[in-house]
Order: structure tokens, then sequence, then C-alpha cells
């Protein structure tokens, strides 16, 4: 029977598959040429294939340091080497590689808050989360820096993670009364501009120096960035990505909604919960360390899905990791050079690219509704 | 032998029993209709079978096992359910859908083998929908969503499959075809179909067993044919006005009030066009004279209180003729509905001929009434 054939098991789901493949390998290209253009441009010139020797030395020293132990020496030898290396390996790298863990940790972030509430324009920074993770770090960092001093990156993502916690379940509570999700995103942004104005009423009561570290992290921007940063963002977003994947048979099943995911055996209940600690997870790492930075978390799950012409989570969630990572490199890139030497808040240049996919995405979804 | 049951089961919201000492018995391969009023707790009771509603007290058996002491997956793999809620996936072909209802039998991360396909194909197969694997979802009409939610609970191999209002937003072709293949996995697979109706006629038609529910208790529970007598539905619907029969499944509007301004000679179905057209002219009538095994008779019952009616089998007699002349007599206009006049029903030749005699005027057909819209109403005021 002809029909039958459409179903052959070798057949059926590899247009999905093979598209898969096309897209990822598009979107590792673009990351590795991310990479080197971020590597490679900035305020100090340096020739490429000088950087890559350096890189080439560095890498080789970390790896060998990795499994020997005893070329640590060697290793800060080639970091120190010049003025030149020192930029490359001190500021350059683990700036663009923050931006690529934390741009996918985003975009993870709105993909998971998306299929909790089943809404497309859901996203961290929309629902306010950003802006209550911003809010308690704001609040620690000028009640508790007087007392302990500098305040540690552990005591930062902790923070940022209440602030994302406080702020979701008032969200949650809210959507328990209301179902119209329209009216839950307009809370969501009206919550945000509370924390807004709670951070501002504490930043005119602090200290001069707490205001300017305070103002330029709040303006969100992956300046920095120092390898500690790099190696505890890597492992807490990979972990949380690795979680999420995990997930992505549940994931699948929730989009046909509770009652059915219930009938097919999800703890509805745990489910939910898991979606909503991981996402807050995520968005709390992006918080803690660049600060609020929005649209990446709606627009890009979207151009995800549009170029992968499906929704299914086990190959959306990898993609949508990649897709957030090239998103922010580019965008950071353009932060940096656009305007060298003056840098632009890196919110500023993920507004301009979201906030038009946003848009288009709600005519393209209100189109299809007539 | 009895596969699922219940017993002196309360179902409810919030602690607070909404109906409560549901006893139901069916076999396996039988099917389970519940029919009852907007709001009366089909949905609630239908929830409660399926956990997604924590039932206020009594048990729930599937073969001998209480549905609490399944494992959720396990419980996936016996009860598959066709919910009310309209889904919204994004970007998700039919056939994504469907196989959904691998869920229980996948590995962690939803790989589908061999023969998950095989039996995601047979679903579509047997739902008739093979054709739409492909398609996206968010793209079917209705009844082809219907069939795509049906063909997802198939491929679940349920041994009981929960259904609540399949047939809501569906055209009666789709109803019949939806039902059809719910017969069919009950004869043929000896799946146990559990569902709620709003079409009383289907449900008789299709049902093994009928429940009865009717606010906070069950009116009745057992074989349609035993437990449907005579005005069972008016009650359990609580109709006032109009009335069902449940012989033919069919409908009967309010009928006119007022003492008959018409009188109506029919029988052998020739009648029901005239009395529901001057029913929908709110005009009271009188009908006869009916044999009572007459298709015209339960009609006429329906929307009229004066119905004179002779045994079947034997001619009328002469007391029916006094009976019918006499309302006659109080009527301003009489119908004569067509229906030719033999041996046995000679008397109402004899009615025709009366209305004659007294020159009260005599319309053919309910195209007359028809034609002269308000025509009787005048002639009769």
């Amino acid at each position: 029977m002809e029909m039958k054939d459409a179903l052959k098991p070798e057949e059926s789901g590899r247009g999905g598959v093979s598209r898969f493949a096309v897209s990822m390998a598009v979107l590792l290209a673009l990351l590795a040429w991310g990479l080197v253009l971020n590597v490679n441009t900035g305020s100090v010139d340096i020739p490429a294939g000088h950087i890559f020797a350096m890189v080439w030395e560095g890498l080789r020293c970390k790896v060998l340091d990795l499994f020997t132990g005893c070329y640590g020496q060697e290793l800060s030898a080639v970091i120190t080497a010049s003025p030149e290396s020192r930029i490359i390996f001190s500021i350059r790298m683990p700036r663009m590689l923050l931006a690529a863990i934390l741009g996918g940790a985003l975009a993870l972030s709105g993909f998971l808050l998306q299929t909790f509430f089943r809404n497309p324009i859901a996203g961290p920074f929309v629902l306010g989360i950003s802006s209550g993770a911003k809010m308690v770090v704001g609040i620690t960092t000028i009640l508790l820096a007087p007392r302990l001093g500098a305040i540690g990156s552990g005591v930062m993502i902790l923070s940022a993670f209440a602030g994302s916690l406080l702020i979701v379940s008032a969200v949650l509570l809210f959507s328990q009364r209301v179902r119209n999700m329209s009216m839950l995103l307009v809370i969501g942004i009206m919550v945000g501009y509370i924390c807004s104005a709670v951070t501002d009423f504490c930043i005119t009561f602090a200290s001069e120096s707490d205001i300017i570290s305070l103002t330029s992290w709040s303006m969100g921007s992956f300046s920095g960035a120092n390898w500690g940063n790099v190696a505890t963002a890597g492992w807490l977003c990979l972990t949380g990505a690795v979680l999420s994947w995990l997930l992505s048979k549940p994931i699948a099943a929730y989009a046909l909604g509770e009652g059915y995911a219930q009938s097919l055996g999800i703890n509805v209940k745990l489910f939910r919960a898991a979606l909503i600690l991981l996402s807050s997870l995520l968005s709390a790492c992006v918080t803690a360390y660049a600060g609020p930075i929005s649209f990446v978390g709606i627009a890009v799950p979207h151009i995800t899905r549009t170029m992968l012409k499906t929704s299914r989570p086990v190959l959306v969630i990898p993609a949508t990791y990649l897709c957030g990572a090239v998103f922010c490199i580019f965008c950071d890139l353009i932060a940096r050079t656009a305007f060298s030497p003056t840098e632009m808040a890196i919110g500023t240049v993920t507004s301009a690219f979201g906030a038009p996919v946003v848009i288009y995405m709600m005519l393209k979804r209100q189109k299809q509704r007539q | 032998m009895i596969y699922f049951h219940t017993k002196d089961l309360a179902v409810g919201y919030d602690g607070r029993a909404l109906i409560h000492d549901i006893n139901i018995q069916v076999e396996r391969g039988e099917i389970l209709t519940l029919i009852g009023p907007n709001g009366s707790g089909k949905s609630t009771i239908l929830k409660s079978i399926t956990r997604q509603l924590a039932k206020i007290c009594g048990q729930v058996y599937i073969g001998r096992q209480e549905i609490g002491a399944w494992r959720a997956r396990e419980l996936a793999k016996q009860v598959a359910v066709v919910l009310t809620d309209r889904i919204h996936p994004e970007l998700m072909t039919c056939e994504e859908v469907v196989a959904m209802g691998r869920y229980p039998y996948t590995n962690a991360l939803g790989r589908l083998t061999a023969r998950d396909r095989a039996a995601v194909a047979e679903a579509m197969e047997r739902v008739h929908a093979l054709d739409l694997a492909r398609r996206d979802f968010a793209t079917l009409s209705d009844g082809q969503r219907q069939r795509i939610m049906l063909a997802r609970a198939i491929c679940q191999e349920p041994e009981v499959l929960i259904l609540d209002e399949p047939t809501a937003y569906l055209d009666i072709r789709h109803k019949i075809e939806l039902l059809d293949i719910l017969r069919e996995m009950a004869h043929e697979k000896g799946i146990t179909v559990i569902m709620s109706l709003h079409e009383i006629d289907l449900a008789t038609k299709i049902s093994d067993r009928l429940l009865c529910v009717k606010g906070d208790t069950i009116e009745a529970f057992g074989p349609p044919e035993d437990i449907l007598a005579e005005g069972v539905i008016d009650r359990l619907y609580g109709i006032e006005h109009g009335s069902y029969d449940l012989l033919f499944g069919s409908v009967e509007l309010a009928a006119p009030q007022g003492e008959p301004q018409v009188f109506v000679v029919g029988g052998g179905g020739l009648g029901i066009g005239c009395y529901r057209a001057l029913q929908k002219r709110q005009i009271p009538f009188a009908a006869g004279i009916l044999f009572d095994n007459d298709v015209d008779c339960p009609v006429a019952r329906a929307l009229s209180g004066h119905v004179i009616t002779a045994p079947a089998f034997e001619p009328m007699g002469e007391e029916h003729f006094q009976q019918a002349a006499a309302l006659l007599a109080r009527c301003g206009c009489v119908v004569d509905a067509g229906t030719p006049i033999g041996a046995f029903n000679r008397m109402n030749g004899r009615l025709l001929a009366l209305a004659e005699e007294r020159r009260i005027p005599v319309r053919r057909g309910w195209k007359a009434l028809e034609s002269e819209p308000g025509g009787v109403a005048r002639q009769t005021a």
C-alpha cells in the first residue's frame, strides 16, 4: 500500500534528523567563525597567525597540564609571554567563551519557560525573572558587601537563583488565578518593573563604589570575565543543559497538555517543578555573570524551531543551546566593536536583533489564527 | 467476567463529594456510556477513574487491581484517554502526535523502535488517517483532529479506553465514523470503552451499558434496553417543554398550548409533517384516528394532548369515531394528511365526510398549511 510506505521506519522522521544535522553543522561553523572573529578583533590588532600559534600553544600546555600536572609553569609562561598574549588569554578568550556558554543557557532557559507556560513569548526577561535576580543580587551586594568585603561569584549565583525562584513563584501564583496568557505576561512585565524599582531604591542609598559596579553590571555585559567565571558557569550551564535534554521525552509529551501528559504516566507536578528549577538555574547563572539580557530567551528558540522545522525537544534543545551561543557571540562582537573603543551594553544589541524576531513571530501567529 | 468495576465510588473536587455511590460493572470488550445533562459530573467521574482527579472514597478496579495500586507507567499501559482539552502543539506532524501514545513503552529519550512505528501505523490505519501522517497537526479540521487523538490513544495499546465527549464538534458523518471505530476496537480487540456522550440516540445504539448521571446521584445503570423506559430521558435531563422519543431518538420541541384549533386526520407517517408544521406555528391541534402502532402516534402524542387512538390490527370502532367527531366539532379547520382510506381505517373517511357536511374547511397535506402562513390561524380565530 502506498500510504503504508510513507510510514516505513527508515523513512519516517529522517527528514527531521538530516535537517537537524545540517543545521547543527551550520551553527557549529558559525560558532567557530564567531570565536575566531572575536579573538581577532578589538582595540589592539594582533596578526591572525600569531594568535593561532599562541592559542594552540596555550591549549597544548593546558591539556598536557591536565593529564600530567607538570606543565603549569609553561602554561603561565605562554600566557604572560607578551602583552598580546595577555590580552588574548586573560580578556578575549574568557569573554567569548562566557558569552557562548551564557548565551546558550539563556536561550535554553527561554525554551524551558515556553514549554512550561505553553506560550512562545514566555522568557526569563519578559516574565520579570531576570529583574528579580538582579534585585536580589543588588540587595546582596549593597547589604553584604560592607560586611563580607568582596562578593564571590558563588554568592552572586546563589542570590540570583533565589531572586529567580522568588519571581517565578510569584508569577506561578498569579498564573493559577489568571488563565489568560497575555494577562500573565503583563503581570510578569509589571513584576519586573517592581523589582527594578526596588533595585533603584537600594542603589539610592548605596555607597559610590557599589553604585558604579552595580550599574555597569545591570547594563548587562560579558566584560570582566575571567577563567574562574568560565569554569563555574560552564559546569553549571552544561549540567543544566544535559539535565534539560534528559527531560526531552516528557517535554515533548507535555506539548499535548497536562491531561494527556498525566495519562501517559508523567508525574506532572514533579515535571513542572523540574522545569522551573532548571530554567531558573540557567537564567540565574546568566544574570549573575552578565546581568539581565533581553530577548535572547524568546528569539533564539523561535529561530531554532523555524530552522529545524520541528519541535522535537531531543533535537531542539541542543540546537537551541548552540544557536543561543552563536547569537550571543555575534551580539557581543557587535557590542564590543561597533563603536569601538566605546562599548555598548549587550542588552542593547540583543534587543535590536531579538525584538524584531519576536514581533515577526507574533504577527505570524496572528495570521495563522485567522 | 467483570473486568472494570467501581465500588461505592464517590467523586468530587476539593474533598467534597459531588456524586457518590457509583457502582459500575463492565465486562471486557463492552462499551459503557455516561449520559446526563451538562454539569452533572460525567467528566468528574471520567477524571476520577483515570486518576487525573483524586477520588473522594471507594475503589476503582481494572481486572483485579485497584487503580491506586498501579504505577503511573503501568497504568498508562492499561488506560488511554481522549480528552475534551483542545491541544495546540506547534510544528508537530500527526504522526508525531500519535507516536506520543508510545510514551509508556519507549526508552528514556523516547526513541521509537520498529515495533513502536508499526503500532503507530496500525493505529493510524484503524482511524483511516494514514494519509494525514505528514500533515502539521495545527492544520487539521475538527473531525481529523479527533481521529488523530483517537489513534494516539489506540497506539497506547490500552485495555481500557476512556473518552470524554469524543463526538463533540463533529458533524454527523464523523460522529458515525468515530463510533464505528470504537465498536470495532471493543469487539475485535476486546478493549473496554468508557465514554460520555451527549447524543442519547447514538448512546443507546452503541452502548452495552448506560450510566445515567444526574447531579449528585446515579439515576440508573444497566443495559440500555433495561433502563430506558418511557420518560426516563425527560426526567434525567429535566425536560419540561418538549420531549425525547427513545424509539426513534428524535426530539420534539415544546407542544403548543391551548384548545385544539385544527384536527389532523393522519396515519402511516403522513401526519408527522402536519403536526410539526402546526407546532412551528404554535397552533394547538388534535389528531386522530391513529392505530396505536402507527409511526405518527409518538409524534402526535408528544405535540398534542388530544390524540384519538385505536387498537392496531383490527378495524376502528364506532366509539373511536364518536370521540374523534366530538373533537373535530370543536376545531375550526381539518387537515387531511393524505393517508389512503382502507377497510380498517374507514372511520377516518367518515371523519372527512363529516367535516364537508358541517362546512368545516378541509386542507390537503401540510404543504397547504405552509402555502398560506397564518391562514389556518386566521380562519380559526
